[in-house]
């Protein structure tokens, strides 16, 4: 390579950045772009091979990309771009909005994911519909399943059969800003739906998800989160029409009006609450203590994926303590894996959003199977939005 | 004779094959899945009921708001485009003409979700209440009302209005209005009697488009009325995508074809003796 005066870097300059790269501490994006390389990458693959995304790694080929369907606000980016310096597979992200939309979406057919994040109680579904894949661990070498609290790990393996790890849990709770409760401390759902019909009218959120909005309203009159007795059903059908005129909104993406102070209360998951709570400290987020969900999230693969290979290598990758660690600093949702939290800040295992006390826990319910595909739970939900 | 009878065959054989395929296709499996049932995890398994159809009922409440609120919004982005259309095309100086109507497409260029999630921000409490209050008027509230959905519509449709009442007022024979004024018509009157006749077939082109994807909408309601003003698009979302009911929503969807069917036809008809009187008129 001979030195031409019109290259957009140095002869040194272009060894030291390759160098830097080779070692990995500049990522391949910063690299191509400094060096002004990014077009020219495939010409110049051939010249210098480590210029091309590595095709092999020590799991063999995995292909070019692995295509992934969670959560919003559930990942750390950075984890992402290590993922692919490493492996040569370009992550694509689908986000979506509800456990039911995922169910949805796999049971229409060619999905295309190649691993998704199911939540605990959707697992025996989807091994019902023949949607999902067992999990073959020794393609996982970072999973340790004595690593975690079977609480977490348990909905993963149905009839003796891993279909799904561990990701993250938490709790479906409220957020409330406390700027506007004239000091009353709100401590039950109970709370929340009368509050909602008197001072915070025109204020409240619930989310556009039949689980948790219709359980929390069972939650009022002490029924079971899951609930899917007439009779109670019809107690909180009641509530819902008697509150709807004095909803904020139905909507699960709460976070942008809590923020600009139109809602002030809002049904919420943990990492959102931990969000909220760490910008805006007046933000308080609450358990009831009737009860309420306890969750938990898993990594799964769809039958059918078309990068298997890819799926089970982003999967061992996200559970690597290290890089999980990375993950919940960003997102805030709690682990059960003792590894990842040996790893994690004092603070952040003290918190009382992610690690909420033992006798509120106690209390809370993991959703069942029943609670998600019962018809008349979703018909109640259509009738409270169409009032 | 015989080789363009082909020639024309040939001609029509894309435009078939395609709506063969993706439309007449796709409604014969709605149609047929209408008369399913809902599987134990959702989805659908074949049978041969009425059950769905008897459940309409059920939705009635999306059915009557999506009929309230199509016209409604029809009319109201018509009062907004027309007096638009009737500057751009009559009013305006011609070397800005392109520049603004370049200014009503452009909006276009970005998706409809990213402009409908932007008036979140301008109708809620930091946008226009907000402005209000500093000139006020407190306490006003406009996101998540029936009325931030109107205004949401009447944004996100204006330029289908726009453009079939301007082209047709652009077109018009100017020495028409000239004529008209000579002979000692006011203008209002010839706007009456010569100007907006002549347009109506580019309001009705306009309201036709505008009502036919109204009845479908559910983005904007869903964005702009909080989940709180529920349309029959919004059913239809729900019914496929959140309980999975493939049936039922089947049912709904060739329940809202055959409603459009309906109130199309009524409307075509009136249009049509409208204007066959409005002929007849002109002879006299």
């Amino acid at each position: 390579m001979s030195k031409k005066d019109d290259l957009p870097i140095s002869r040194e300059k272009f060894m030291q950045e390759l160098w830097r790269y080779k070692r990995g501490s500049v990522t391949r994006r910063h690299f191509l772009g400094v060096t002004g390389l990014g077009v020219a990458t495939t010409v110049m693959g051939a010249a210098v091979p480590s210029l091309l995304p590595r095709k092999s790694w020590a799991a063999g080929d995995i292909g070019d990309r692995v295509i992934l369907a969670t959560w919003p606000n559930y990942h750390d980016e950075a984890n992402f771009e290590a993922f692919t310096e490493m492996t040569g597979a370009n992550v694509q992200v689908n986000v979506f909005g509800s456990n039911e939309e995922m169910l949805a979406k796999l049971q229409a057919g060619g999905s295309g994911w190649d691993v998704f994040v199911p939540t605990n109680y959707t697992i025996t579904t989807y091994v019902g519909e023949g949607l999902i894949e067992s999990l073959d661990l020794s393609m996982i070498p970072n999973y340790d399943g004595g690593a975690f609290d079977p609480r977490f790990s348990d909905a993963g393996t149905v009839d003796g059969t891993v279909y799904a790890v561990p990701k993250n849990w938490g709790t479906t709770g409220y957020v409330v800003n406390t700027k506007h409760t004239n000091g009353r401390k709100l401590t039950t759902w109970k709370d929340y739906w009368d509050i909602t019909k008197e001072e915070f009218s025109g204020r409240t959120m619930v989310h556009d998800y039949q689980l948790t909005t219709i359980g929390n309203a069972l939650k009022y009159f002490g029924y079971s989160f899951n609930s899917v007795d007439a009779n109670e059903l019809a107690d909180a059908e009641k509530l819902l029409l008697e509150v709807k005129p004095h909803l904020f909104a139905i909507n699960s993406d709460y976070q942008p009006p809590l923020r600009n102070g139109d809602a002030w209360m809002s049904m919420c998951w943990t990492g959102d609450g931990k969000q909220l709570n760490t910008d805006i400290p007046e933000m308080e987020y609450v358990l009831g203590k009737e009860g309420g969900e306890i969750w938990s999230d898993y990594y799964a693969m769809p039958k059918g994926a078309e990068h298997p290979a890819a799926g089970y290598a982003l999967i061992n990758f996200l559970l690597d303590p290290q890089v999980n660690a990375k993950e919940v600093l960003a997102h805030g949702y709690p682990v059960a894996d003792s590894r990842t939290n040996d790893l994690l800040p004092k603070e952040l295992l003290e918190d009382p959003i992610l690690y909420p006390a033992q006798e509120l826990l106690d209390a809370l319910e993991f959703g069942a199977a029943a609670t998600l595909t019962d018809p008349n739970r979703a018909e109640l939900l259509a009738r409270f939005k169409s009032a | 004779m015989g080789s363009s009878r082909w020639a024309n065959r040939l001609l029509l054989l894309p435009a078939t094959g395609w709506l063969l395929v993706m439309l007449v296709l796709p409604l014969l499996v709605v149609v047929i899945f209408s008369f399913g049932e809902r599987g134990a995890a959702g989805g659908y398994v074949p049978a041969l009921t009425l059950a769905q159809y008897a459940n309409l009922p059920a939705r009635f409440t999306a059915f009557k708001n999506t009929l309230i609120l199509a016209p409604i919004g029809t009319l109201a982005a018509l009062l907004v485009a027309y007096p638009l259309a009737y500057f751009l095309a009559l009013r305006v100086n011609p070397k800005w003409k392109i520049i603004l109507l370049v200014m009503v497409i452009v909006p276009f260029w970005t998706s409809i979700l990213i402009r409908t999630y932007a008036w979140i921000f301008i109708l809620g409490g930091q946008g226009i209440p907000k402005l209000l209050g500093f000139i006020g008027i407190e306490g006003v509230r406009l996101i998540n009302t029936p009325v931030a959905v109107l205004i949401g519509i009447i944004y996100g449709y204006l330029p289908l209005m726009v453009f079939p009442i301007f082209v047709s007022l652009e077109k018009l024979d100017k020495r028409l209005l000239d004529a008209s004024g000579d002979l000692g018509a006011s203008p209002l009157r010839t706007f009456r009697n010569v100007t907006l006749p002549l347009s109506l077939p580019g309001v009705a082109t306009g309201c036709m488009l505008v009502f036919i994807l109204l009845m479908g909408e559910f983005l904007i309601p869903a964005l702009l009325g909080g989940g709180k003003v529920f349309f029959v698009g919004n059913a239809l979302v729900d019914l496929f995508l959140q309980s999975r009911n493939w049936a039922y929503g089947s049912a709904v969807a060739a329940t809202l074809v055959v409603t459009m069917l309906i109130v199309i036809s009524i409307y075509t008809k009136l249009i049509t003796r409208g204007s066959n009187q409005r002929d007849d008129a002109a002879l006299f």
